[in-house]
């Protein structure tokens, strides 16, 4: 059975979204076979402003590039949160900063709200790394790209002496997923 | 020297007026390619549109007449791709700095490795007479029936503002100094321009008197109210109203495009 | 985890129309930072200068236009890239280019207009600008990519329609394609066919550079090669002179029109899918395209007789390929991100005896697959 799944990270500028849409598509197309797009879409802010990049992995071609309906959103602001979870399919997988993200919608989705800024400043001392931190959460809940495939796209994409702490935010992101996992044994 | 072996005879008679100071340039030119024996098939004369702009039509070089004030970014790209190539582009006051303004100061900025000689005759001729970027304020053309508003332009001060290496100015009259500035332009790396002021007896002369009206009142002129560039500089400017600033503005040693750009493709190669 | 094929890449398509530029042997590019195609200039002041070749970021639209024409003059490929207000600016020298018959490429990656627009939006709005942008009559070859491998390959092929009819070649991108990553198979460079402009085999003072050959297309000498001949944008006569003679006037400005005119077949490239058997058939191009052939599949699989007609080249407008399609449909569905700019050549060329329905969106969001599977089946 074929499938197409899509992934939208979202947030403000500066925080990467676009950077891991890189990564995890890499992971998908170039390390585990699939077929992968990634595509943006941004303002006229280099910093700020609203952000988003989206991800469409599938084992045929891809046709429309673009999301139309959302397996995973993942929200790194209110703002973010509010303007794109009308996207998300019903049962589709709602990933949110417990800090950034406040007001939670009341739908038909999983909510994984999850303290992924605080983990990047608190546990690693970098703020920078809350994306590689969500990509490890978003690989492991979807189970959509091998760990060794995401770590090798990881290590290509980010800048030369970082990929040690990428790699690290990487496996807290996968621990925080897994624990989450456990902790809710019905999905 | 034989003008003929750098004129296309079958292109003669040209388009300019009688007075006009065009031909008396071109001829400072052609003695000065013909005195540094370089080899026609690598000597580019580009121009945009206007008299002086129809000076390719009638040199056996690569000719290339483009656009109105684009010469200089046509040359730009002759010149990065085919840099044994002499590039030269002659332009008029209208095209090199009114329309072609942007093109004239960043390749300056650049320092690009072209000689610009510009025919300056204060006035757009082809088309009848218009005002343009160098007509001076108060002066009659068919768009400034009642004197013309606007400020003028010293292109040489421009051009040396700007960063080219070298910079001159000289009349038509000044055959002889027109030459020696071409020649140093020509034997400078760099971005060199030579500014040489032409009569326009028709489009210009006729409408202001003062000047002459015909071309040899207009040379006339040329040769009674030049200024060699030091005196001038021990002049008041009320001293130095309606006279004609000449001489070499500027001629330094500075790295041209080319010097910055091998530094590039040197470190490109290195990663 | 497989072990990866380093021939295949996730690129950007703009990227990739840089690639397939340098690839093409493209050595010069001239250009001026505009969004959404600022990464073509990017990627080739990365590449070229360690390849000898010269990036050179211009003081503005119509200067990279010009510099572009000087470079091809002197004989090395070149490209420039930019986006509507810088295609608007372009067109006075790709009108020199044309008359001219300089081989050059600009890249036009589309977003929402008019004027300064939705910069970083898409559209298709320049689909009339690309074929009558610049003043008088001109030859226009215009192609459109829908993928990011298209991005490479059409800018080769780009390289290679302007080498072969000495005139400009525009690659009409948009912000979707643009900007789009994906899986691209680089193939190796013997496997490229590379096309060159056609040398002159006479001496220079027999050599005439607008000569009215049997194939239109005179042979290119250039600059410094010993010719020594005029280029200008006035009307010139078969020795690049110019000319105010009637007859001869006509003689160039037809065969200028001829070497595209004569030669449709070879230039017009459009892709079918399932035309056999349809009774309805979607016209699409550039990122639409994409988009038109999801909601097809899907009809399809629900058995709707659906097809649709991919226009891998606008101009010369496809006119004999789409009329061939119409023998037995019902109606022909245009979606386009403008208001109908190629759907009008389409009732034109069909002489209006197929109902055509447009859609048209120009709210800077792409047209969804779903929004053409609401047409398929006559949902509103």
């Amino acid at each position: 059975m074929s499938y197409r799944y899509e992934i939208r990270l979202s947030g403000s500028g500066g925080q990467g979204l676009i950077l891991i849409g890189k990564i995890l598509a890499e992971a998908a197309a170039i390390y585990d076979g699939l077929n992968a797009t990634q595509s943006q879409s941004y303002g006229p802010e280099a910093r700020g402003g609203a952000s988003r990049s989206e991800v469409i992995i599938s084992d045929e071609d891809i046709n429309y590039p673009k999301a139309e309906d959302l397996d995973i959103l993942l929200a790194l602001t209110q703002e973010a949160c509010d303007k794109y979870v009308k996207d998300l399919k019903p049962g589709g997988i709602l990933l949110i900063d417990s800090q950034m993200v406040k007001k939670l919608p009341k739908e038909n989705f999983k909510i994984i709200s999850l303290p992924i800024i605080q983990y990047a400043t608190e546990r690693l001392g970098k703020f920078m790394v809350a994306n590689i931190i969500s990509l490890g959460i978003i690989t492991t809940i979807s189970n959509l790209v091998s760990g060794d495939a995401i770590k090798h796209a990881i290590k290509a994409r980010v800048p030369k002496g970082t990929e040690g702490i990428n790699i690290k935010a990487y496996h807290t992101g996968k621990e925080m997923a897994e624990k989450w996992l456990k902790e809710h044994p019905e999905n | 020297m034989d003008y003929l072996n750098y004129l296309r005879k079958d292109k003669m008679p040209h388009i300019w007026c009688d007075g006009c100071g065009h031909g008396i340039v071109l001829k400072s030119i052609l003695r000065t390619v013909d005195k540094l024996g370089w080899d026609k098939n690598e000597i580019a004369l580009i121009s945009g549109i206007g008299c002086s702009s129809r000076t390719p039509g009638y040199v056996d070089f690569n000719t290339l007449h483009t656009t109105h004030g684009r010469a200089l970014s046509f040359a730009t790209g002759i010149k990065i791709s085919k840099p044994k190539m002499h590039t030269i582009v002659v332009s008029g006051d209208g095209d090199a700095t009114a329309i072609g303004g942007n093109h004239f100061i960043h390749a300056a900025r650049r320092n690009m490795d072209i000689n610009l000689i510009i025919f300056n005759n204060n006035i757009y001729g082809m088309t009848g007479g218009q005002c343009s970027p160098t007509t001076p304020t108060g002066k009659f053309a068919s768009t400034s029936q009642f004197g013309n508003p606007d400020s003028p332009f010293d292109i040489s001060r421009l051009a040396e503002a700007a960063g080219a290496s070298f910079v001159a100015r000289s009349t038509a009259y000044h055959f002889a100094k027109t030459d020696k500035y071409i020649e140093m332009a020509f034997r400078k790396k760099g971005f060199c321009v030579v500014e040489v002021l032409s009569p326009c007896p028709t489009a210009y002369g006729r409408r202001n008197k003062s000047t002459g009206k015909v071309g040899h009142e207009m040379l006339k002129d040329q040769k009674e109210n030049s200024v060699p560039i030091e005196r001038a500089r021990k002049m008041k400017p009320e001293e130095l109203k309606d006279k004609y600033i000449t001489g070499v503005f500027i001629d330094r040693d500075v790295p041209d495009y080319f010097e910055h750009y091998n530094e590039v493709k040197k470190r490109a190669k290195l990663k | 985890m497989s072990q990866p094929n380093p021939k295949i890449k996730m690129m950007q398509g703009n990227v990739a129309c840089a690639e397939g530029a340098i690839a093409a042997g493209c050595r010069f590019f001239a250009g001026y930072p505009i969004t959404p195609s600022s990464e073509i200039a990017e990627t080739m002041s990365l590449k070229l200068p360690a390849l000898d070749g010269n990036f050179i970021q211009m003081e503005d639209e119509i200067g990279a236009m010009g510099a572009v024409i000087g470079s091809s003059l002197v004989g090395v490929k070149s490209l420039t890239a930019t986006s509507g207000p810088g295609f608007s600016l372009k067109q006075e020298n790709i009108g020199f280019a044309a008359i001219a018959e300089i081989p050059v490429v600009i890249i036009n990656v589309q977003r929402g207009g008019p004027s300064t627009g939705l910069p970083t939006k898409p559209a298709q709005g320049d689909v009339m600008q690309s074929r009558w942008g610049t003043h008088g009559d001109h030859p226009a070859i215009v192609l459109c990519p829908s993928s990011v491998e298209e991005c490479y390959f059409m800018t080769i092929r780009a390289f290679n329609l302007s080498e072969e009819y000495r005139t400009p070649v525009i690659v009409l991108s948009d912000e979707i394609i643009g900007h789009l990553t994906e899986k691209i198979t680089i193939p190796h460079h013997s496997d490229i066919d590379i096309i060159n402009r056609l040398k002159p085999q006479s001496d220079p003072e027999n050599y005439l550079p607008y000569e009215n050959t049997e194939t239109y297309i005179p042979a290119m000498a250039n600059f410094g090669e010993g010719y020594r001949y005029h280029v200008t944008g006035l009307v010139h006569d078969e020795t690049g002179f110019p000319t105010n003679d009637s007859k001869k006037i006509e003689e160039q400005l037809t065969r200028l029109y001829n070497k595209i005119e004569k030669n449709h077949d070879k230039i017009i490239d459009v892709s079918e899918y399932f035309c056999d058997d349809m009774d309805t058939l979607i016209i699409a191009y550039g990122a639409v395209a994409r988009s038109a052939k999801q909601s097809m599949l899907k009809a399809r699989q629900e058995g709707h007789k659906v097809g649709l007609l991919k226009l891998n080249t606008i101009w010369p407008f496809p006119e004999k390929q789409i009329v061939k399609l119409c023998q037995n449909i019902k109606r022909i569905i245009v979606p386009e991100m403008n208001f109908g700019q190629l759907a009008h050549e389409i009732e034109w060329a069909t002489r209006r005896a197929i109902p055509i329905i447009k859609y048209n969106k120009i709210n800077g969001e792409p047209i969804t697959p779903l929004d053409i599977y609401n047409i398929l089946i006559n949902r509103k």
